[in-house]
């Protein structure tokens, strides 16, 4: 592979800067010898979208996380101990709380810019799991997951598995009537684990629920384990990313064996620094004008109270709202002394789903390579309009995890809309089987027109908003041709593959060992394939040239970069 | 009377006679039309008379010509007894506007109310009349302005105990079954919190002052009253929670910073396409 660098700089040792700092980095380089390394990076190129600033969104809340969360341990007392409070929020005055709550209260009432710096913490911890997912979502419809990124995707799993755990053990620690809530939710989560539920939990709680250890318990691994497995995972992201090199979309110059973009230094660094200040930024800014989980609203935590609208944070919201709409199958089975309770109503929806969850979106790259029978590299992204099948699961995927989400909300909908919570549900109930599969065909025949539309641009030109009169006095709009770079990133796809029957016995009559296994993954390949519009062929390009030069009748010479114009008749640029 | 003659087939001059007509009509109606009779001088009796007056009028067509209720054919309630549900629940029920019903619905919303506060005590007094029941209840107990300290403390342990499951944390209410819903307590008076615990509307339990006292209560109201001034950081959402939070979070955060990021893909250090 090539980099190839689109700008002309003057090399660095020849700058003032390089110039002075000559000396310094030469005595750190004949120490650590990092000079080979940094000098074959320094220039590393990247493509420039705003997509691929969703990671380093998430990223860069990571970044913001670790510092707010830094300042936070500082006060934080992560004890169950019960104490009398006696702090400076008057109405809680007198009231038997948890240390940890008590010092919650602390740092929001008492500490300077405590609460400022616990809302951007939170606020931090949402965009980093709404990020991750928006950043994944990314990578799935363009199939940047595709070989040789496999196992960079399957990190990217964990991170978000390992993101969800993490927020909910921060979302745990203030020990607030909320927190205390949504760790009862998970005790009965644990306990829905069949034969060996009850046993976990006292492993987990050490005891009975709620017990005095789960706070410093939750906070070892908010602290301690869980970021440090974070850190690792990304870590191991950032360097496959340098590794394999970032994806790129189709266009003149680009290929599957190159990288067009800007170099790390001085461009892509100056930009991603920026980035994060800007992250940071935004996030402080929320967090000034933006209340998140006051938790003096809640009260401490009591087994014995709870208050309506107890929700976990959203990224939880999926599971709350299947657990929502479960209903509620148990039963028990065995003699009275030895019988034992399934849980179905909890354990389906809520350990069974999310693991199911996990496991579809890490084996995904896996089973469509297996599909489509694509062994090859790919560093083009797809147009998700141009892997009709796959978007289609995608959106099908998004649709259940939306109604999940819904229904995780129904009270507050039901609330604010006027509407019947039971109604709800049952919406939820039928939408959540019924949604996904109306989305599936909706979204693949969208993609499908979409295809067809750029083959048409490509075969008769795009409208150019030029109302053209000929001789016998009709009207008609003028296409012309698109620029050759348009054309070119729209035909940079390649062809939809042959489908062929599976073959059942060979020529002299022998059963193909593996029939059963071949005619199921030729269907496969023919459902992943088979309603896909492949673009023209050279044949047809030319035809279509022909076509234009013999029918159009421009009225002027188009500049080259013109290429249509707007609904309110702005001429597009490209 | 020359102006009027000459004036008579002016353009104007009919509706000048019409709005004259209804001048006259209008302020014979307002002297003539039986007065309300005034509170300070009537006689309970009176009071008692006039709100049965105003209960056949407004509310006799569902609770019945006796306040005895009335069952529909298929023996279910049209619209309930009042016969000793005392004063309280009349006050509650029309003076937040419950009663009279608009509509039938899941619940009777909280509207402006239709009588005004000596109709609403002559409608109190009326059925007050017809059993004992619970009465409006008295200043001492509303007054929650000199609380101390760890009465507030032990409203908010009270309210969070027996209230905030259905009602929120913060008195913003919640969904219940079927269409059915906890109103939200902002801006609710505190006699009227008063007088929903002791009456149970609608779906609400009774709060009975054997069960919360009523110096209990007392202190239940003024923690729901601290809570409207307890410390915000920042804009609350309505104070519905992690629900609108994540709304937050897409909507705001993410597409805020996907706004800066397409701004930062399509900016910064391009290299400046040079056309020859």
């Amino acid at each position: 592979m090539t980099d190839t660098m689109s700008t002309p700089t003057t090399p660095l040792q020849d700058t003032k800067f390089g110039k002075k700092s000559a000396g310094p980095v030469g005595w750190l380089d004949e120490r650590v010898g990092l000079a080979g390394l940094v000098r074959k990076n320094i220039r590393k190129v990247f493509p420039d979208h705003w997509s691929f600033l969703l990671g380093e969104i998430a990223l860069w809340s990571f970044v913001v996380l670790l510092l707010t969360g830094t300042f936070l341990t500082f006060w934080f007392q992560p004890s169950m101990t019960e104490i009398v409070y006696d702090g400076p929020y008057e109405p809680m005055r007198g009231l038997e709380m948890s240390q940890a709550y008590a010092s919650t209260l602390d740092i929001s009432f008492d500490i300077r810019g405590g609460l400022l710096v616990r809302q951007i913490h939170h606020w931090s911890a949402a965009l980093f799991m709404a990020a991750i997912i928006a950043h994944m979502l990314r990578v799935f419809f363009t199939g940047a997951y595709r070989k040789p990124r496999e196992l960079n995707w399957i990190i990217g799993i964990g991170l978000f598995a390992i993101g969800l755990i993490e927020g909910f053990a921060g979302y745990s620690l203030p020990d607030d009537l909320l927190s205390g809530t949504g760790l009862r939710f998970v005790d009965g989560l644990i306990r829905s684990i069949p034969v060996v539920g009850s046993y976990l939990e006292f492993f987990v709680f050490a005891g009975e629920f709620p017990g005095d250890l789960i706070i410093p318990r939750l906070y070892m691994a908010h602290i301690f384990l869980l970021p440090g497995l974070l850190l690792g995972l990304i870590a191991a992201h950032m360097v496959l990313l340098v590794y394999h090199k970032h994806t790129q979309w189709p266009g003149p110059g680009r290929t599957e064996k190159n990288v067009v973009g800007f170099p790390m230094l001085p461009v892509y660094a100056a930009k991603a620094g920026g980035f994060f200040f800007v992250v940071f930024g935004f996030t402080t800014l929320m967090a000034a004008v933006i209340q998140i989980n006051p938790i003096w609203a809640y009260g401490p935590y009591n087994p014995s109270e709870v208050t309506a609208g107890s929700q976990p944070d959203w990224y939880m919201g999926w599971v709350e709202g299947a657990v929502r709409i479960m209903p509620n199958w148990e039963f028990t089975v065995g003699p009275e002394q030895y019988s034992q309770t399934f849980s179905l109503n909890v354990f389906i929806p809520a350990v069974l789903l999310m693991g199911l969850l996990f496991t579809v979106l890490a084996i995904w790259p896996f089973f469509e390579s297996w599909v489509t029978g694509d062994k090859e590299e790919h560093h083009l992204l797809q147009r998700p309009r141009n892997a009709p099948t796959r978007t289609a699961f995608g959106v099908a995927g998004m649709t259940f995890y939306g109604v999940c989400w819904i229904a995780g909300g129904n009270d507050i909908i039901a609330l604010k809309f006027n509407l019947d919570i039971f109604t709800i549900t049952w919406i939820c109930r039928i939408g959540v089987f019924l949604g996904p599969v109306i989305a599936f065909i909706i979204t693949r025949r969208i993609c499908i027109s979409l295809q067809r539309k750029d083959n048409d641009a490509l075969l008769h030109g795009y409208e150019t908003g030029i109302i053209v009169r000929s001789a016998e006095g009709s009207y008609a709009e003028a296409h012309a041709p698109l620029p050759r770079d348009v054309a070119y990133a729209l035909t940079a796809r390649p062809r939809v593959p042959e489908l062929t029957a599976a073959v059942d016995e060979d020529g002299n009559g022998v059963r193909n060992p593996q029939g059963r296994k071949a005619r199921l993954r030729a269907w496969a390949k023919r459902f992943f394939f088979a309603h896909d519009v492949d673009k023209p062929t050279q044949a047809d390009v030319d035809a279509a040239a022909h076509h234009f030069h013999d029918e159009v009748y421009p009225p002027h010479d188009l500049p080259d970069d013109f290429s249509g114009v707007s609904e309110t008749g702005v001429p597009k640029q490209h | 009377m020359r102006f009027l003659s000459t004036h008579r087939r002016h353009p104007l001059a009919g509706y000048a006679v019409l709005l004259f007509g209804l001048l006259v009509a209008g302020a014979l109606y307002a002297s003539l039309a039986p007065g309300k009779a005034d509170a300070d001088t009537a006689s309970d009796t009176a009071k008692v008379e006039q709100g049965r007056e105003l209960f056949l009028v407004g509310c006799a067509s569902c609770h019945g010509m006796n306040a005895e209720g009335v069952m529909t054919k298929s023996g279910g309630n049209f619209g309930p007894s009042l016969i000793g549900v005392g004063a309280a629940s009349v006050d509650f029920q029309v003076s937040t506007g419950r009663m009279p019903l608009a509509q039938t619905a899941p619940q009777a919303p909280r509207k402006d109310p239709v009588y005004d506060e000596e109709e609403t005590d002559a409608l109190a007094a009326y059925v007050a009349s017809l059993a004992p029941g619970p009465a409006v209840p008295d200043e001492e107990y509303t007054d929650v302005s000199d609380l101390s300290e760890e009465e507030l403390t032990r409203g908010g342990e009270f309210f969070r105990t027996n209230c905030t499951a259905c009602h929120n944390s913060v008195g913003a209410g919640g969904a219940l079954p079927s269409g059915r819903y906890a109103p939200s307590l902002r801006g609710v008076s505190a006699k009227h919190i008063y007088e929903a615990m002791q009456t149970g509307p609608q779906q609400m339990p009774v709060f009975s002052d054997d069960v919360v006292t009523p110096e209990d209560k007392r202190a239940i109201i003024g923690y729901i009253k601290s809570v409207e001034s307890q410390p915000q950081g920042g804009f609350g959402g309505g104070g519905l929670g992690p629900v609108v939070d994540g709304m937050f979070a897409w909507i705001i955060g993410i597409g805020g910073l996907v706004a800066v990021s397409v701004w930062l893909a399509a900016h910064g250090a391009r290299v400046k396409k040079k056309r020859s």
